[in-house]
C-alpha cells in the first residue's frame, strides 16, 4: 500500500483533489489496519463458547473519522500551517500566532461567564436538563474552567516563564489550601471542603507527585548518566516493601524506614549495577527488564515473606514526626490534640506535603549534584564514554553511583508509596509501571526537572481526568469505561508530543557553571547516551 | 604499581617490543622507540600504519599483545601502562590523549568540557561528593581554581569568548583546539595527540603548532604527536618514528628521517615493476604467515572491548576502510631493502641480533641477508607477556 505520488501530479492537483486522494489512501489504511482489530471481536457466549462479534458499523465509523480527519488535515490544516509562516505583504508581519487567536479577551469573559452560570445553576442541574445533558454540562464547565485558567496562563506568559519554578513550587505548596478553600465556599462548610478535598489531593496531588519523584530519580540514570533502565520500578518494589515489611513486623517508625528503604533500594541498585556496568545500550535495557522481573516474581513467590500476590495489608500509616497519629483510635490523634472536627482529608493533605517535600528534596539533590564532579561525569559519561576514560574518570563507579542514587530515590518514593495505600502487592510494580515513568522523563526531556514534572502532570493528570469523563457512558453505551483507554491515549499522546518536539518538552540543557553568561544549551547538540 | 625503574632516564615513555595483533591482522609488530622527557616526538607513517593503534596501547584503550610501555614520571615513579586499567593512565601515570576522530562532550559547554577534565582533582577536594554536597568551604576553592585553570586553557586556546557555548557548536578547527585544552587540563607529563593538525586550514594549522610549541616550553609536557601533515611535524617535532605496516622503519631527528630512502619509499612507493623483481628476487617467503596464527584470545583486544562491550570498532574509533591484509611483499620500505640488496640495518634502534621478527618480517628481505635468523613461531613471542 505505497503511496506513491509524483512530484508533477502534486503541483497540478489542487489542495481538494490531494485531499480526497490522501483521504481515500488514509481511509485504505485504516480499513486494513482495523478490519481484524475493530471489525470482529472474539467473545463468549452463556455457553462459554467462543463466539465471533462483528462491528462492521463501529469499522465503518472509525475509517470514516480517519478519512474525516486526513481531509479536513490536507485540505485546510496543511495551508493553514503554511500560512502561518507567510509574512503579509501589506504589513510586513507574519499573521497572528494561533495561541493569541485562540485566546482572546471575548472568549475568556465568555468562558467565565459560564463557568458561573453552570456554577450557580449546581445543584439543580440535573433537574433541569436531566442526568445526560448535566453530564455534558458539567464537561462544558471543566473545558470553561480550564480555558480560562489557560488563558491567564497566556497572559502572564513571560513572568511565568521567567519565574517557572517559583511559581510552580508556591502553587505546588497552596494547593490542598487553596482546594479545601474553593470547595468550603462551594460547599458552604468547611467540613464540606475537606470532604471534597480528598480526591483532588488524593487523585491527582499525591497521584501526580509520586510519578513526579519516580521521574526525577530515573531521570538521574537514564536522563543525566544516559543509562537506560527499563526497570526502575524494582527499586519502587523494593522501598515499598522494605516499609510494609519492616513496618507490620517490627513496627519501626515511617521516620526511621524511609532513609532505610532508601539505603536499601540503593544497596540493590549497586548489587544490579555491578554485572549489567560493562553491558551497552540494548543489552543494558534488557538486564535491566529482567531485573525488575524477577524482583516481582520473587515477591509473588517468596509467599512465608512477602504473603505472595496477597500482598501484605495494615501498613502502619505515617505519624507527624511522632508528635501526632492520624488513627482516630489512638489518644494522640490529631483532630483530639488539635481539637478539631474529625476528618480523614488531613492525613492525605499531610501525605501531599510530605511527597511534595521528597520530590523537592530529589530536585534539590538532583540540582546539587549535577554542579558536583560527579554529576558532571554523569553527564559526560552519556556524552561520551571513551573520552570519559581517556580524562580518567573511573566509568564503572561512575555509573554505579548513578544507579545508586536513583535507585535510592525510587526506594523513597516506594516506602512512601505503601505507607500512603497501607496495602501494597506485586500487582503494583509490574513493567507498565517501568515503562510509564520512563515516558515520562523522555517526554519531560531527558535530564530537565521541569519538562519531568510538567510531563508526569500531563499524563498522569490526563489519565485521571478520564475517570471524570461519566458523561461518555450515554454516548458510548453504560458498559463504556473511559479508564481502560487510558494506554491508548498514553501511546497517542506519546506520538504527538515526539512528533511535534522530538526532544521533549524541555529539549535545552541547563550548563552546570558558567565563565560570562548561563546560556541553555541546544538539544540538538545533547546526546541520549547509548549505555 | 610502580615499579622502581633501573634508572631515572630522560625517556618519559618506553615502548620495547610492543606488538598488537586482530586476530590474524598484525597492527604492530615488535615496535621499540623512546619519547624523551621535554620533547615533541613524532610517529608517522602511511594510512593504516598502526600509529592509532599504538595510542590505543599506551592509553590502555588496547591491552598490547605483547610488550611493555614504561612511563617514567618526573617524580621518579614509573608505570608499566599495559598493567594499568585504562582510567588510571591518565590518572596516575598522567597520560592524556586526543582522538583522530574529535570526542568531546558536545552537548556540554567548553567549560565543562574542561571541568569534567580535572573530574579527579575535584572529586577528592569534594571528598567524594558527600562533603560538597554540604557546601564545605574546601570543595568551593578547589572548584574555583579548577574554573581559573579552565579559564586559562581556553585563553591559551583562544576560546575563551566561546566559553559558554557547547562544545558541538564549534568549527572544526576549534574543536581540535579544545581537546587538546582538555587533554592539558588534566595535568599530564605526557600528552599524546592523534592527528592534531587534520583538517584544519593552513592559519589554524600555525595557531596549533604556537600551541604545542607554548606547551612544550612552558609546562613540560612532552608530547607524543601523529601527523600526517609533514610541515607540521618538520617543523615542531624533535625526533620523529616512522611505522609503516606496524613496525618501525625509521627513527631519528626530522632531517634524518626525511632524507631516509625507506621513509621515501614507504610514502611514495616504489614502481610496480620493481615490486615484480623483489618479489621474485626474494623467492616470496612470507614470514608474516608464522605470525598469524588466527584469533588470540588471551591477547586480544583488552576488556574494554569483551563481548558485552560491543565490538572494539565500536570502543575506540579508529580510521574505518583502510584494513591492512598484509600481504606479501606489501611493504614498500621492505622492498628498497631488498632492492639495494645491501646490509642495511632496519634502523638505528634495533640492533639487529636483538630485532629477529622485525627484521623477518620486513617481508622482502633477501634471504641471504639474514643467515642467523632461526624461524621459528616461538620467535616472535619473545616481547615478554603482558598479563
Ligand atoms: N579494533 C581493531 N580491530 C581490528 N583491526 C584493527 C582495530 N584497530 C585497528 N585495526 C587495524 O589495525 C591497522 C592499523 O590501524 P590504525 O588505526 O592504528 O592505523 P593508523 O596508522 O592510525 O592509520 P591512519 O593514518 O589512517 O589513522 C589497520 O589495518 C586497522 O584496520
Ligand atoms: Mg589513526
Amino acid at each position: 500500500m505505497a503511496v506513491t505520488t509524483s512530484p508533477e501530479r502534486d503541483i497540478v492537483a489542487t489542495p481538494m483533489q490531494r485531499a480526497t486522494r490522501e483521504a481515500l489512501y488514509a481511509g485504505a489504511i485504516a480499513l486494513g489496519l482495523f478490519v481484524l482489530f475493530i471489525g470482529l471481536r472474539t467473545d463468549q457466549n452463556i455457553s462459554n463458547e467462543l463466539i465471533l462479534v462483528q462491528r462492521w458499523w463501529l469499522l465503518a465509523v472509525v475509517v470514516v473519522l480517519t478519512m474525516a480527519g486526513r481531509f479536513l488535515y490536507v485540505a485546510y490544516g496543511q495551508p493553514f500551517l503554511a500560512n502561518q509562516k507567510i509574512v503579509d505583504v501589506a504589513t510586513g508581519l507574519l499573521p497572528e500566532s494561533m495561541a493569541t487567536r485562540f485566546f482572546r479577551l471575548p472568549y475568556f469573559i465568555a468562558a467565565i461567564v459560564i463557568v458561573a452560570v453552570l456554577a450557580f445553576l449546581a445543584g439543580s442541574l440535573d433537574g433541569l436538563l436531566g442526568p445526560g445533558l448535566a453530564g455534558y454540562a458539567r464537561f462544558l464547565r471543566a473545558l470553561a474552567i480550564i480555558y480560562a485558567l489557560a488563558s491567564v496562563m497566556f497572559y502572564f506568559r513571560t513572568f511565568i516563564h521567567a519565574h517557572f519554578s517559583a511559581l510552580g513550587i508556591t502553587a505546588l505548596a497552596l494547593y490542598p489550601i487553596i482546594v479545601v478553600l474553593v470547595l468550603a465556599l462551594y460547599g458552604g462548610s468547611v467540613a464540606a471542603g475537606f470532604q471534597g478535598s480528598l480526591k483532588w489531593v488524593d487523585n491527582y496531588g499525591i497521584q501526580i507527585l509520586i510519578y513526579v519523584m519516580l521521574a526525577w530519580g530515573l531521570n538521574i540514570v537514564v536522563g543525566l548518566a544516559g543509562l537506560l533502565d527499563l526497570g526502575y520500578v524494582a527499586f519502587y518494589a523494593v522501598g515499598a516493601y522494605a516499609y510494609a515489611l519492616l513496618g507490620t513486623q517490627y513496627g519501626l517508625s515511617f521516620w526511621i524506614l524511609l532513609p532505610a528503604a532508601g539505603a536499601m533500594a540503593a544497596f540493590w541498585g549497586v548489587l544490579l549495577g555491578f554485572p549489567v556496568l560493562r553491558l551497552r545500550g540494548d543489552y543494558l535495557a534488557i538486564v535491566t527488564l529482567a531485573f525488575g522481573e524477577i524482583i516481582r516474581l520473587v515477591l509473588i513467590n517468596w509467599r512465608e515473606v512477602t504473603n505472595g500476590s496477597a500482598g501484605i495489608t495494615g501498613i502502619p500509616k505515617v505519624t507527624f514526626f511522632g508528635l501526632m497519629t492520624f488513627n482516630v483510635s489512638d489518644p494522640n490523634y490529631i483532630a483530639k490534640v488539635l481539637d478539631i472536627a474529625t476528618s480523614s482529608a488531613y492525613y492525605k493533605i499531610f501525605l501531599y506535603y510530605l511527597i511534595l517535600g521528597l520530590c523537592l528534596l530529589t530536585a534539590f539533590v538532583t540540582i546539587r549534584l549535577r554542579r558536583m564532579p560527579v554529576g558532571r561525569a554523569w553527564e559526560a559519561l552519556r556524552e561520551d564514554e571513551i573520552a570519559c576514560r581517556s580524562l580518567g574518570i573511573n566509568t564503572t563507579t561512575t555509573k554505579l553511583t548513578a544507579f545508586a542514587t536513583g535507585a535510592m530515590f525510587g526506594g523513597f518514593a516506594g516506602s512512601f508509596f505503601a505507607a500512603r495505600q497501607g496495602f501494597v502487592s506485586p500487582e503494583s510494580f509490574i513493567f507498565l509501571e517501568s515503562a510509564i515513568i520512563l515516558a515520562i522523563v523522555v517526554l519531560g526531556g531527558m535530564g530537565s526537572l521541569v519538562g519531568i514534572a510538567v510531563a508526569a502532570m500531563v499524563m498522569i493528570g490526563g489519565t485521571e481526568v478520564l475517570r471524570e469523563l461519566d458523561f461518555l457512558k450515554q454516548v458510548f453505551g453504560p458498559d463504556f469505561t473511559p479508564e481502560l483507554y487510558r494506554m491508548l491515549l498514553f501511546g497517542m499522546a506519546m506520538v504527538i508530543v515526539m512528533l511535534w518536539k522530538p526532544r521533549g518538552f524541555v529539549g535545552s540543557r541547563e550548563p552546570t557553571a558558567f565563565l560570562k553568561e548561563r546560556r541553555a544549551v541546544s538539544g540538538s547538540f545533547t546526546k541520549e547516551g547509548h549505555g | 604499581m610502580s615499579d622502581a625503574s633501573p634508572s631515572v632516564n630522560d625517556a618519559i615513555l618506553q615502548v620495547e617490543h610492543l606488538s598488537m595483533k586482530f586476530g590474524g591482522l598484525v597492527a604492530i609488530g615488535d615496535l621499540s622507540f623512546q619519547a624523551r622527557r621535554g620533547e615533541i616526538t613524532a610517529l608517522i607513517g602511511p594510512n593504516g600504519a598502526g600509529k592509532t593503534t599504538v595510542f590505543n596501547c599506551i592509553t590502555g584503550f588496547y591491552k598490547p599483545s605483547e610488550g611493555m610501555l614504561t612511563l617514567n614520571r618526573r617524580d621518579g615513579s614509573s608505570y608499566l601502562l599495559e598493567r594499568l586499567p585504562n582510567h588510571e593512565i591518565p590518572a596516575r601515570a598522567k597520560v592524556a590523549r586526543t582522538f583522530q576522530n574529535i570526542r568531546l562532550f558536545s552537548g556540554m559547554t567548553l567549560l565543562e568540557n574542561l571541568l569534567v577534565a580535572q573530574h579527579n582533582k575535584l572529586m577528592k577536594a569534594s571528598g567524594y561528593t558527600i562533603l560538597g554536597l554540604f557546601g564545605f568551604s574546601g570543595y568551593r576553592t578547589a572548584s574555583a581554581e579548577s574554573i581559573d585553570l579552565a579559564r586559562h586553557w581556553l585563553e591559551k586556546a583562544d576560546l575563551v569568548d566561546r566559553a559558554d557555548d557547547p562544545a558541538g557548536d564549534l568549527p572544526y578547527g576549534a574543536q581540535r583546539r579544545l581537546e587538546i585544552a582538555r587533554a592539558m587540563c588534566t595535568g599530564p607529563e605526557l600528552l599524546c595527540l592523534d592527528e592534531p593538525a587534520a583538517g584544519l586550514n593552513p592559519k589554524e594549522s600555525m595557531a596549533l603548532n604556537a600551541l604545542l610549541m607554548d606547551i612544550k616550553d612552558n609546562t613540560g609536557t612532552s608530547i607524543l604527536l601523529i601527523e600526517h601533515d609533514m610541515a607540521v611535524v618538520m617543523q615542531i617535532s624533535d625526533h620523529v618514528v616512522v611505522l609503516e605496516y606496524g613496525r618501525k622503519i625509521s627513527d631519528g631527528s626530522p632531517h634524518a628521517v626525511r632524507t631516509d630512502p625507506r621513509v621515501i619509499a614507504a610514502y611514495l612507493g616504489v614502481e610496480d615493476e620493481d615490486v615484480e623483481t623483489v618479489l621474485i628476487e626474494v623467492g616470496d617467503e612470507d614470514v608474516i604467515e608464522q605470525l598469524d596464527t588466527g584469533p588470540d584470545a588471551t591477547h586480544g583486544p583488552g576488556s574494554s572491548s569483551s563481548y558485552f562491550a560491543g565490538p572494539v570498532t565500536d570502543t575506540v574509533g579508529h580510521s574505518e576502510g583502510e584494513r591492512v591484509t598484509v600481504s606479501k611483499g606489501a611493504s614498500k620500505a621492505g622492498q628498497v631493502d631488498a632492492r639495494s640488496g645491501a646490509a642495511r640495518p632496519a634502523s638505528p634502534a634495533e640492533a639487529k641480533p636483538e630485532k629477529p621478527s622485525a627484521a623477518k618480517s620486513s617481508t622482502a628481505k633477501p634471504a641471504a641477508k639474514a643467515p642467523a635468523k632461526p624461524k621459528t613461531p616461538g620467535d616472535s613471542n619473545r616481547g615478554g607477556g603482558n598479563e
